[in-house]
């Protein structure tokens, strides 16, 4: 692990979290956890044409999972659900511009899994084992 | 009488254990995780070794010179932990995995055969999830109650509670010696004169004392007492579940299979003697000689002054980190009261946050809820970081360790 893990950035956007909080009229929700440290993400969409309209998230956790889902919500706003369901772990780690190292990848990825379970809510899909496996 | 060594001489100590030569992110390996396991020194390596180069075979049935060996050499490891615990006969000692397979054993022997509806498990709101689960289980195929004893503001048992709570009903109580989490001693013996008083039997789980102070399961008067090897120098995969032979032998088996039985025929069987009778199947060989390998490093050392050492590191420890702004210490603030467990929070800073700060200074210490879920939230608190110490740390150690938690304090302060 190098020991930019806690670049300005990412403590920025823990301190500072953009589209944190609730949205007032979200067309779909979802949260998860990650049950090895309890880290909590929930997000709200707005969709309009197949598009994320607006977006909100909530948590607590550690900077990690907060910050990186902070940063998917500002990332997918204005793309199609379907763009959405094709993003993976390379799209966390660039915006993140680090590796976290494989014990603290889960915490990056949990923002990434609990947007992906709101994309299958909205469209009433059933949730694929890959996303499942994200966390 | 074992001539006692006055001090540790830890430096010299050190060169025994190859891993603590490593760096870590370009700095020296601090390993403040014993809590969780113990690093091995170079003998226990060695004996471990020795066994697969010189005399791997089965136990127990083999004639032939290899056999004869290897049954003698983990022979002689329980022989090592009798001895080590004080423990009345040899054949009280039976090897599990682990833990939380000796808990799991008494749950499911014991534990079925004596605990009906309406019964009650006493345990305390410390207990590492290991002796939680297997009564919770207990309880809901039985119909039984499982109940708590708490804590006041120091971590310390509510012993006044105690004596409400064990009732004719209670069938059991179960206890750790020493907190995973906040480190306190409990006064075992004195539970389980009260366990015993109402014709409870009484369960002490010893995963995180025997590794680093002296005890004596005949002055406890413990019913079982089960630890780890991992946790005190030995290898993965060998715990113990120490038992009155008069309990064990009246128990109806746990596992069955091969070296348990005594003979078996198509419409049933018969068992062998304790121990044997607990252990079917092949078992760990090379971990029980291990855990023997690793008895005779800490009884050269004297187990008076391994824990005299950490008594005294955690001292320095929990001084210096009074010093660290909005650093909250759970447990006992006397470390007389504690073994060298310490767990704690750095104002808001997520635990696993700073456990990752602290790895990038080399220094290893553990995050999260730490198998005791029901005590974090007795306490209302998510996650805990912990530092645990062992014979091989250094107040240099602890410095180093002082000034990352500085460092994660002003990273996340600005």
């Amino acid at each position: 692990m190098s020991s930019e893990i806690y670049k300005d950035i990412i403590l920025d956007y823990y301190r500072n979290p953009r589209n944190f909080g609730d949205l007032p009229d979200p067309d779909v929700r979802a949260k998860d956890s990650n049950p090895l440290c309890g880290d909590i993400i929930e997000m709200q969409l707005k969709v309009k044409d197949g598009k994320v309209d607006d977006i909100r998230f909530k948590g607590k956790g550690c900077a990690i999972s907060q910050a990186s889902a902070s940063m998917l919500t500002e990332a997918v706003k204005g793309k199609t659900l379907d763009e959405i369901k094709a993003m993976g772990k390379p799209n966390v780690l660039e915006l993140l511009g680090i590796d976290p190292g494989p014990t603290r990848i889960k915490c990056a990825l949990l923002g990434l899994k609990v947007l992906k379970l709101s994309v299958y809510g909205y469209l009433g899909q059933t949730v694929t084992d890959e996303v499942k496996r994200l966390v | 009488m074992v001539e006692r060594v006055t001090t540790i001489n830890v430096s010299k100590l050190r060169e025994d254990f190859p891993v603590l030569k490593r760096q870590v992110n370009g700095k020296p390996l601090i390993y403040f995780d014993n809590a969780a396991t113990s690093q091995k020194p170079e003998s226990v390596i060695e004996t471990t070794d020795r066994y697969y180069r010189e005399y791997n075979a089965n136990i127990h049935r083999g004639i032939h010179k290899l056999a004869e060996e290897a049954t003698l050499a983990h022979e002689e490891a329980r022989e090592k932990v009798a001895k080590f615990i004080n423990a009345k006969h040899t054949e009280e000692i039976i090897f599990t995995r682990n833990t939380t397979e000796a808990i799991n054993l008494v749950a499911y022997t014991w534990g079925r055969a004596n605990i009906g509806r309406g019964d009650k498990i006493v345990l305390t709101i410390m207990e590492h999830h290991s002796n939680i689960v297997p009564w919770q289980l207990l309880a809901q195929e039985k119909g039984a109650s499982v109940e708590y004893v708490e804590i006041d503001s120091e971590g310390l048992l509510r012993l006044d509670e105690i004596d409400k709570l064990i009732d004719e009903k209670t069938k059991i109580v179960c206890v750790t010696q020493a907190s995973n989490v906040l480190g306190t001693i409990n006064p075992v013996k004195e539970i389980g004169k009260a366990a015993h008083r109402y014709g409870a039997r009484f369960l002490v789980d010893a995963a995180q004392s025997v590794p680093h102070m002296p005890v004596n399961v005949r002055d406890i008067d413990s019913d079982f007492f089960v630890f780890s090897g991992h946790k005190m120098l030995g290898p993965t995969g060998i715990g113990v579940l120490h038992g009155k032979s008069e309990n064990l032998r009246k128990m109806p088996p746990f596992l069955g299979g091969g070296e348990m039985i005594r003979e078996v025929h198509t419409t049933g069987s018969s068992w062998k003697d304790i121990p044997y009778k607990y252990e079917a199947g092949t078992p760990n060989i090379v971990g029980a000689i291990g855990l023997g390998s690793a008895v005779d490093y800490l009884n050269a050392i004297g187990m008076e002054n391994v824990h005299e050492h950490e008594r005294e590191i955690s001292k320095y420890a929990i001084g210096r980190m009074g010093e660290v702004k909005d650093l909250i210490l759970y447990g006992p603030r006397d470390a007389a009261q504690r073994v060298g467990v310490l767990s704690f929070n750095l104002g808001d800073i997520h635990a696993h946050d700073l456990a990752s700060i602290l790895d990038e200074e080399g220094v290893a210490i553990r995050s999260g809820h730490h198998c005791a879920q029901p005590l974090m939230e007795f306490l209302n608190v998510p996650a805990m970081s912990r530092a645990s110490f062992y014979i091989y740390n250094t107040r240099e150690e602890v410095d180093v360790f002082i000034n990352a938690l500085e460092k994660a304090r002003k990273l996340f302060a600005r």
